[in-house]
């Protein structure tokens, strides 16, 4: 939020020119719900003035002419009451109409962004979701999206209130100069207030928010680590620190406050000038002949009618930087042309498959930034493990129905090899070819279906353990309860308050880390996977039901490849892979490769050493 | 008015302010002033309408108009409006220094509060909504505070204000707008149940739609992997299009709402205009009242209409209180005894249990008076002063409740914890964290730089008791290995450094605060073999000459401890050395059985 007000800010100048841009597209994004708005606004503006006119016709036409004979007949005394209410009744029609237009626009608007920037989520490589930061990716299609489509909800408006004041000066200029006088220098006085608050408040206020996110932050923070706080007795720290940045606060919204002493004043003070002006210079104007006083009231009313919606243009102003800016950030997403492209090849085949990996190397990317908006944003730049050095050249074949364990040092690059078998990406060279078909030829179901990777880190959806299980696939209760007893899933699941159907709560935080790791075993195996990639998958298990699962995948006819650190789930693979550095640098059972090869003993003896209980 | 303002507030929001207001006096504090400032404000609003009436009835005068009246007229008129706007931009000030200055107090006192409630509590709660207490809570009192309750007070002054003077103006003409009121209170009663309603479905659509809108960006890799895109696809459409559609279901609503209102307002008008036209015609008042009634009818309907909003805020605003005064209302269940607590002996801690059993409390129940599972059972073990100990067991099975009674995190349900012979509850908070430090599983850093984080364990140390502190564990080549030394930035939550090296701070962290009980709580995460070997060296010379209870995962530990504790199921079932017990039937003879089968060559 506060970032996208310090860029808005910053570019401000250049945005105004962009910001056509923006209307432009946003108008021929929403055209119907636009024109609704842009039809109803016109007859609120026709109609703001006609009551206007109504109420200086009556007050010369019926008020004044009936005191002055003496008496009023009850025709014309209805005909202007109902003329009152027609004009009011038309005026209301055109308000409703305006404002309904207004938000029908904008959460179209809203929406078909969201569509489209989550469409581009699904179909990108997964290397640019690696390159950007969550918290940008949620705020494209959150903060981002809204931000764009702020400029729908006062467009309408703003073309009424602009029409409203084009007829009220020529109203003006046709009835007397010296009243067009008054409403020239009032009118853009208003204008110039506005613009200015709005900066000025724009301002303050971004920088308000971010103030407030930073209590947030340290709120989260401190009671994150409450278990240090309270342990080292840090309380008092703590408030002194949160009191601090709570403080600031405090002062930036009396900041707001005072802005507000000022500009809300002058805002209410202004028209009522106009209006004591009209009517000091009415009333000369009424003395030379020239006005009548049902004129002078006409225009009383209109300044009335017409200054309070001139706030209309601040707030335009006000919100247009932001929404380019938004804008911008929707349209980066959206013009990045990366797609995963699928083969279209099908074979068929049952049992666990074969896998060959030929000359594969793969460096990631450096973390850009090339989206320089973001540059205030913090990269996360130090993911644990083997992410980011890559592979330098990998060849091996994994045989039907074997297991094999991919054994290394951290960033030696088995991780990143594991997640290339499930072609999470595509490697820069070589090939990698699942029963002797290129995985980037396999059909993308077929390869969805042939394939499983169990991660490291789980990832379970807001849903219950079933959904989690299925991934809303088609598959009926007993193979569900299969695969979470071959996960060893089965028992703690029925313990769970509703069984299957429990809600896993956000991100699966009522569960413990093994718990979780299990149901996304479960997961992976209800597939019937012929290749089933574990990256470290069991990490959070205890050993012995980890050793329990990995019995029960013997059983299954499927290929394994298992990511390990423990030499319980190292030794019972039929062959072990040693990677180092991105190469392969030993094959063959554990026990061949602990005698032969130095560096394997001493990394299995130190994994050792910080062996579970 | 009063119709509008006092219903539709749920039952308790008058408990609530006057609570909110005894919690935070600075908020009267200068309330009378502010009054007055908002009366004269308010009083400001009605000056242009009388200015109007005075004109036409004054200034029109048979034959032509009195240029000098009207010019009197005009000039007292301005000066009203400029005392007018004198008085609104005080209001202004005052207010939002006197609500910033309270609700600053209310958060950090909230705040405060919060890291007062035991870890069981913040472990219940879930910890965004704590934060939500201390920051959007507190930030819509403040919004009411600085928008919705000033428009509450000047429209509402503004509409009592324009009836007195149309009043004063003419009975009968101020009797037809009165009589129409019931009408426009019961259209906007309608219409903001309505809408109330709609925008609550709303906010239900939003959470549905940025939870599903999270889980895609970070699910991606498990989308990808499992080939599930169409299905996520589906469900966004209908998420999406679920808001989009109730938000312009609210929108339409409130959009009917405003051209009703200005239909309302223009009944009255044809009301006033055909009675008092017929009135002017009797000469029982006058076509300056007449046409002033029209100003002050706006004066009077519009904020009829705007209060109904205010009101709705004012509801959000005290539900938002009520949830902060929730919390504070909530008492510490470990309490620190204060400046009549008693310290800790200064000498090697020895620490006892006797007949401890814990539970746990159930979701939303108060934690003085738990009846969830027992999480510990009459456990009796003492601990002499310089021994090693390795807490073991299962997950779940009692052990890190052990050490959260032993650090005094919670209280025993039942049963005494002592150290150094006192009961751990009359014990001085600042004695307790002197003396007894807890190192957590996962290295917790806050951001900023090492030295930081490190000198929480004891402020006042200087850069060279902190380099002491690495050289004493044995990690001075690790800290000269970093690119600023004792300056390295460690990152959001620690986030520039490795799950490893975070660890080895929060060990430097408890050697600074030399503790003479130190509680480990083991990590499990794999780490690279040559921090692995830096980790357990610090550990080892960290140790040394203290009483240590580790809850361990790693077997190695058991193995060099003195004493091995193994807690099954809430109860302590085995004591003794890692010798002792892995000869003797048992549970920890099955853990060290299945681990040696994972390890043989």
């Amino acid at each position: 939020m506060s970032s996208i007000d310090t860029i808005a800010r910053r570019n401000e100048r250049a945005v105004f020119g962009r910001g056509r841009a923006l209307i432009a597209r946003q108008l021929r994004r929403a055209p119907r719900q636009f024109a609704l708005g842009g039809i109803a606004t016109l007859l609120f503006a026709a109609m703001t003035v006609v009551s206007s006119l109504v109420i200086g016709w009556v007050t010369d036409g019926v008020l004044i002419p009936a005191v002055e004979a003496g008496e009023v007949a009850s025709a014309t005394l209805a005909g202007a009451g109902a003329l009152v209410l027609g004009v009011a009744t038309l005026r209301g029609i055109g308000i409703t109409g305006r404002r309904l237009g207004a938000y029908a626009a904008q959460y179209r608007l809203q929406a078909r962004d969201r569509i489209d920037v989550t469409n581009r989520y699904l179909e990108l490589p997964i290397e640019w979701h690696r390159r950007h930061p969550t918290g940008q990716l949620l705020s494209n299609v959150n903060e981002d999206v809204e931000a764009a489509s702020f400029v729908a909800a006062p467009l309408p408006m703003a073309f009424g209130v602009l029409v409203m004041l084009l007829i009220t000066a020529v109203l003006l200029v046709i009835t007397d100069p010296f009243l067009a006088l008054i409403g020239f220098a009032v009118g853009p006085a208003i204008m110039v207030v506005n613009v200015f608050y709005q900066r000025r408040m724009r301002a303050v206020a971004a920088s308000a928010q971010r103030l407030r996110a930073q209590v947030a932050e340290i709120a989260h923070e401190s009671f994150d680590a409450a278990l240090v706080v309270k342990t080292l007795g840090r309380e008092d720290i703590e408030v002194g620190r949160f009191g601090a940045s709570s403080d600031a606060l405090r002062d930036r919204m009396v900041e707001v406050g005072r802005l507000r002493a000022v500009f809300d004043p002058l805002m209410e003070a202004l028209p009522n000038i106009g209006i004591l002006a009209v009517l000091a210079v009415g009333a000369w104007r009424v003395d030379a002949g020239i006005l009548t006083v049902g004129t002078l009231i006409t225009f009383a009313y209109l300044f009335r009618l017409v200054a309070l919606p001139m706030r209309v243009f601040g707030w335009l102003l006000g919100e247009l930087p932001r929404s380019v800016v938004g804008l911008e950030r929707v349209e980066s997403v959206l013009h990045q042309r990366g797609r995963v492209a699928y083969g279209r090849v099908q074979p068929v085949h049952a049992g666990g498959a074969s896998a060959a990996a030929t000359g594969v190397g793969y460096l990631y990317p450096e973390t850009s930034r090339a989206d320089l908006s973001y540059a205030d944003a913090a990269v996360d730049q130090t993911e644990e493990s083997d992410e980011r050095r890559g592979i330098e050249s990998i060849t091996l074949g994994v045989q039907p129905g074997k297991t094999v364990a991919l054994v290394g040092p951290t960033g030696s690059g088995k991780s990143t090899f594991a997640h290339l078998l499930a072609r999470l990406f595509d490697p820069d060279r070589g090939q990698i070819s699942l029963d002797g078909h290129g995985l980037i030829d396999l059909d993308r179901d077929i390869l969805a279906g042939s394939v499983s990777l169990v991660f490291q880190e789980t990832f379970l959806f807001d849903d219950t353990v079933y959904n989690n299980i299925t991934l809303g696939g088609d598959y009926d209760e007993v193979a569900v309860t299969d695969a979470a007893r071959l996960a060893q899933a089965h028992e703690f699941i029925a313990d769970l308050p509703e069984g299957y159907h429990t809600l896993v709560g956000e991100r699966g935080a009522s569960l413990s880390g093994g718990q979780r790791q299990r149901i996304a075993l479960a997961r992976a195996l209800i597939r019937r996977p012929r290749l089933l990639v574990l990256d470290d998958a069991t990490s959070s298990v205890d050993p012995a039901v980890e050793g329990l699962i990995l019995a029960g995948l013997e059983t299954l006819d499927t290929t394994v490849v298992i990511v390990a650190h423990r030499r319980s789930s190292i030794v019972p693979a039929d062959e072990v892979i040693f990677i180092e550095g991105g190469r392969v640098t030993g094959r063959g059972t554990h026990a061949e490769l602990y005698r032969s090869l130095p560096a394997y003993g001493a990394l299995i003896d130190a994994y050792e050493r910080q062996e579970a209980v | 008015m009063t119709a509008a303002t006092d219903t539709g507030r749920p039952a308790g929001a008058a408990a609530t302010v006057r609570r909110g207001l005894g919690l935070s006096p600075e908020l009267r504090r200068g309330l009378p002033g502010t009054i007055l400032l908002a009366l004269v404000a308010t009083a400001g609003r009605v000056i242009v309408p009388i200015a109007v009436q005075q004109i036409i009835d004054g200034g029109f005068v048979e034959g032509g108009v009195d240029m000098g009246f009207v010019i009197r007229m005009t000039a007292i008129a301005l000066c009203a409006v400029a005392i007018t706007a004198g008085a609104t931009g005080a209001m202004h000030l005052r207010l939002a220094r006197v609500a910033e200055t309270a609700l600053s107090g209310l958060r950090i006192r909230a705040f405060r509060h919060i890291h007062d409630l035991s870890m069981l509590h913040q472990a219940s709660e879930q910890r965004g909504v704590l934060v939500a207490r201390v920051t959007s809570d507190v930030d819509q009192i403040s919004r009411f505070m600085q928008w919705a309750g000033l428009m509450l007070i000047v429209n509402g002054g503004q509409a009592l204000l324009a009836l007195v003077v149309m009043m004063v103006y003419s009975l009968p003409l101020a009797a037809v707008v009165v009589v129409l009121v019931p009408i426009i209170v019961f259209t906007i009663r309608w219409f903001q149940t309505r809408l109330e309603v709609a925008f609550l479905t709303v906010r239900q659509k939003v959470g549905r739609m940025l939870a599903l809108l999270a889980e895609v960006v970070v699910g991606a890799p498990v989308i990808r992997a499992y080939g599930i895109e169409d299905r996520v696809r589906a469900r966004l459409a209908t998420v999406i299009e679920d808001h989009r559609s109730s938000a312009v279901r609210a929108g339409s609503l409130s959009a009917t709402f405003s051209g009703v209102g200005e239909l309302l307002s223009a009944l009255v008008v044809t009301a006033v205009l055909i009675v008092g036209t017929i009135m002017a015609v009797n000469g029982s008042t006058t076509v300056g009242t007449v046409v002033a009634f029209l100003f002050l009818v706006q004066l009077f309907v519009q904020p009829v209409q705007i209060m109904g909003e205010a009101v709705n805020e004012a509801q959000t605003a005290v539900a938002g209180w009520r949830r902060v005064l929730d919390v504070l209302d909530i008492p510490p269940d470990v309490a620190d005894p204060g400046p009549n607590g008693a310290d800790l002996p200064h000498h090697p801690l020895e620490a006892e249990f006797s007949e401890v059993s814990f539970r746990y409390p159930r979701p939303g129940e108060p934690a003085a008076t738990p009846s969830g599972a027992l999480a510990l059972q009459g456990v009796s073990v003492s601990i002499a002063a310089n021994t090693r100990v390795a807490v073991v067991g299962e997950t779940g099975s009692g052990k890190t409740t052990f050490a959260k009674l032993l650090t005094r995190l919670m209280d025993a349900s039942q049963g005494t914890v002592s150290i150094g012979g006192i009961d751990v509850r009359t014990v001085r908070f600042d004695s307790l964290r002197d003396r007894v430090v807890m190192v957590p599983q996962e290295g917790m850093l806050f951001a900023g730089s090492i030295a930081d984080n490190v000198r929480m364990g004891r402020p006042e140390a200087k850069d060279g008791e902190l380099q002491e502190a690495f050289e004493r564990l044995g990690l001075t080549s690790w800290l000269n290995e970093l690119a600023a030394g004792l300056d390295t930035p460690v990152g959001e939550r620690g986030s520039a450094l490795s799950v490893g090296e975070r660890q080895l701070v929060t060990l430097v962290r408890a050697a600074i605060a030399d503790p003479d009980l130190l509680v480990l709580d083991e990590a499990t995460s794999a780490v690279d073999p040559a921090t692995e070997v830096r980790i357990s060296g610090a550990l080892h010379r960290l140790t040394a000459g203290r009483t240590v209870v580790t809850i361990a995962h790693r077997l190695s530990t058991a193995e060099d401890a003195d004493r091995v504790l193994v807690f099954d199921q809430g109860r302590l079932v085995q004591d003794g050395s890692h010798r002792r017990l892995v000869a003797e039937e048992g549970a920890y003879a099955r853990l060290f059985e299945s681990w040696q089968r994972g390890t043989s060559h």
